[in-house]
């Protein structure tokens, strides 16, 4: 039964995101640059390589351990430009505010708004405000673009990825999604999980500059790390295999997702990168995650393979082999 | 066919408690199970404690699984 | 986690492989099947097939609640969701399953109140405080699910709660097990029998299924040492020629079960017949809310038209539940049903046979 109306799975990153954006978006719009469906449209004009994203930020609720919609909406769009080797410069701003939402809330918000920008040196020189009436939005939603200047010789795309690639995350994964659901669960956690959206423009600058071995980058937002390693590997001629004894999972996280029945290679996460490298260039690089804060437990967990060709599979703690397909509809708590 | 883990009770008040594993925290309900003290291990099942967990038991099933091993090593 | 992580032991794991390969050595293809969805998700989940010898099959049986409710029952639960000031509560479980031209997902998006609840007290929880509204909580599962439910309809009772109520769809597991093996359609060499289920209604329950049937039984857990030990258990009853019950989950499992849960779910429940996808009316596999609560009783308390059913051609969903086909053997799997566009139950719910080949198996 093809679905008629826009459902939420539709936004979770999943395969009915992906097949919104393939059917309905991409040939209507299409062009080369559109085409690579990467995280930042990287473009040349004028002997100058450029980048641009969006993003749209509609997180419930607003306010969550380790940041809030503010915090995100500036992370977020940098992060999607590290993932193309942007530097961030120039951001713009789209507010669209529900009738009713409280100015000290958003004046909390727009403060985080200008923490971040200024944190990662980013400067918002445009934006927009709208007013909805009470019921038609939900407090606030929040789109950024961010503007940023690729160096010269970094070429980042899924073109270059080869088998044999390792394939890299900088540390633990699943903190955000668990950070946002458990205030919705209402669940308790000894130390508080925190999002770990942060900026990571940072780290990929050292990374740049340790190796010319980066092939690619992405970041496992929403529908997580198995469902953007299905992204990448959708239609080529390779595939990846991951070993389950290597994936960097906080206790927290895993006792959050035993008690909600939800498996962490699926959850959202705001501070994590996944890179594919040359494997002979694996050590310079790590070495130069882990001299950075948001690489320290960076780690290999896996590698890119030729065969099955267009699959994610996984070598399971037991010894075992499963596959990881990409995320259906939206990861509902389940109990039976 | 459902989903229960085991959790260990960290505070009870009647028919109600508070479950922890892996340091996450939930509100449980003893409204099934009888006799379940602090300190206790318990299947939860949503939201409820379905059975207490014997511990010896889960140790010897263990054990005779690492005697299993043992033997082949020797 | 404690309790998890130790059965999850790779060591452990490679010597009860070791064992299992050894007893099933030099025999004919020996057919286990596993009754419980959860099972077959710790089956594919942790790949434990690849640990086991070719000759000894793994069959997945009808243990997964949401399959096995027939298309009626979702298209009553859509019925109420079309109602003006009613509340329709589900386990997420049930939130995508087709009925016979909508699901509970599709109505949501139409605006229809569907709210997704992790526990039946969360439902009860939301009808105290929306007192404007009905409150149908959609009651599917098995006997681990049901005394939860019962304890909900007795908190309502006990609260002077009015608004709530339960659509009941709940069944229960030894008959339908009875019911394979009695028509003589499969050969099954032993029975993993569930792990929770069993928690509460004992592992005495499944003595006659052994008895009368001459087929081992085992009572396994769901962590990936307890199926493998599970699978053991039930070789070497096939190898020395024993049949009996025997029970792997012993830290969780005793013969009599939970008795406190058996007694509240007598008390608001009775035993009646019930239709399971696939299988036909089954005697005595079902519980429907007994004259004492017939107050909750959605079925009886708010009546409501319902679609004329309508059953999607090709869809073999009852023959996966059965066991007599595989996933692979379907016509529409992965081709036209995937877990976006499912035709069939078993590709909707996360225990569903079809839904577990789809998102762990690379075999087309």
């Amino acid at each position: 039964m093809k679905a008629e109306r826009i459902l939420l799975a539709h936004g979770s990153g999943g395969s009915l995101s992906y097949n919104l954006i393939r059917e309905l978006f991409l040939p209507r719009f299409y062009n080369p640059i559109l085409a690579t469906l990467a995280d930042a449209a990287v473009f040349s004009r004028q002997g100058m390589r450029l980048a641009i994203t969006t993003d749209s930020y509609v997180v419930d609720p607003i306010f969550f351990p380790g940041g809030d919609i503010g915090s995100l909406a500036i992370y977020g769009t940098i992060n999607d430009l590290a993932m193309g080797g942007a530097e961030p410069l120039y951001f713009s701003i789209g507010f669209i505010l529900e009738e009713g939402f409280f100015l000290e809330e958003l004046k909390v918000v727009v403060n985080s708004v200008r923490e971040a920008a200024q944190q990662c040196g980013v400067e918002i020189i445009t934006g927009d405000t709208k007013v909805v009436p009470r019921g038609k939005g939900d407090k606030v939603f929040i789109n950024t673009t961010g503007l940023g200047a690729v160096r010269e010789g970094v070429e980042l795309s899924v073109e270059r990825v080869c088998v044999r690639d390792k394939i890299i995350i900088n540390g633990f994964i699943g903190e955000h999604g668990i950070a946002v659901m458990s205030q919705r669960e209402g669940l308790e956690f000894d130390t508080i999980i925190k999002s770990d959206a942060a900026s990571l423009w940072g780290l990929v600058s050292q990374m740049l500059e340790a190796s010319q071995g980066l092939h690619l980058l992405r970041d496992p937002t929403r529908g997580g790390v198995a469902t953007v390693l299905n992204e990448v590997v959708g239609g080529r001629d390779f595939g990846i295999r991951l070993e389950e004894i290597s994936l960097p999972i906080g206790e927290g996280v895993l006792a959050a997702c035993e008690l909600l029945g939800l498996d962490p290679l699926y959850v959202a996460n705001e501070g994590k990168l996944i890179a594919f490298c040359q494997p002979d260039e694996v050590d310079p690089i790590l070495a130069a995650m882990r001299r950075h804060l948001y690489g320290r437990e960076a780690r290999v967990i896996g590698e890119v393979v030729a065969n099955p060709a267009g699959k994610v599979i996984m070598k399971t703690r037991v010894g075992g082999t499963r596959l990881l397909d990409m995320l259906t509809g939206e990861q509902l708590p389940r109990i039976c | 066919m459902c989903l229960g883990i085991p959790m260990r009770i960290v505070e009870k008040e009647g028919n109600k408690g508070i479950a922890e594993a892996g340091g996450v925290k939930r509100e449980v309900s003893l409204h099934l199970v009888e006799g379940v003290e602090i300190g206790d291990y318990v299947i939860v099942h949503a939201g409820f404690a379905i059975q207490k967990l014997d511990e010896r038991e889960a140790e010897e099933t263990l054990n005779l699984l690492r005697e299993m091993l043992q033997a082949e090593e020797d | 986690m404690r309790f998890i992580d130790e059965f999850r032991d790779s060591s452990l794991a490679g010597a009860l492989a070791r064992r299992i390969a050894r007893l099933a050595e030099g025999s004919p293809e020996i057919t286990l099947m596993e009754v419980c969805g959860t099972h077959t998700v710790t089956v594919f989940k942790h790949g434990i097939k690849d640990l086991i010898p070719d000759n000894v099959k793994l069959l997945a049986g009808p243990g997964c609640p949401v399959c096995v409710t027939p298309t009626h029952y979702i298209d009553k639960a859509i019925a109420y969701a079309r109602l003006e000031g009613v509340i329709v509560a589900t386990f997420g479980d049930l939130f995508r399953v087709p009925g016979s031209s909508s699901s509970l997902e599709e109505e949501r998006a139409k605006g229809g109140d569907v709210r997704i609840v992790y526990s039946p007290l969360d439902a009860l929880r939301l009808a105290q405080q929306s007192r404007d509204k009905m409150v149908i909580f959609l009651g599917v599962g098995f006997e681990t699910t049901a005394p939860l439910v019962a304890v909900s309809i007795m908190e309502a009772k006990r609260r002077g709660i009015r608004n709530y109520y339960v659509l009941c769809a709940h069944k229960v597991m030894p008959p339908p097990m009875e019911a394979l093996v009695s028509d003589g359609e499969l050969r099954i060499d032993g029975f993993l029998c569930p792990g929770h289920v069993s928690t509460i209604i004992g592992w005495g329950a499944y003595r006659f299924l052994s008895q009368k049937y001459h087929i081992p039984c085992v009572v396994a857990g769901f962590e990936p040492l307890d199926v493998l030990e599970g699978i053991w258990m039930l070789l070497r009853q096939i190898r020395n020629g024993t049949v009996q019950v025997d029970n792997q989950y012993r830290r969780a499992v005793r013969e009599e079960g939970n008795p406190k849960a058996l007694s509240l779910m007598r008390d608001v429940f009775e035993m009646a017949d019930s239709e399971w996808r696939g299988m036909g009316v089954i005697p005595g596999s079902g519980l429907t809310i007994s004259d004492k609560y017939r107050d909750y009783d959605a079925e009886t308390s708010m009546e409501v038209a319902v679609e004329p059913l309508y059953s999607p051609p090709g869809c073999i969903c009852g023959s996966v539940l059965r066991g007599v086909k595989s996933p692979l053997n379907c016509p529409l799997f992965r081709k036209v049903c995937t877990p976006e566009s499912p035709v069939g139950a078993c590709m909707v719910s996360s225990e569903g046979t079809c839904s577990i080949y789809y998102k762990y198996s690379d075999q087309i």
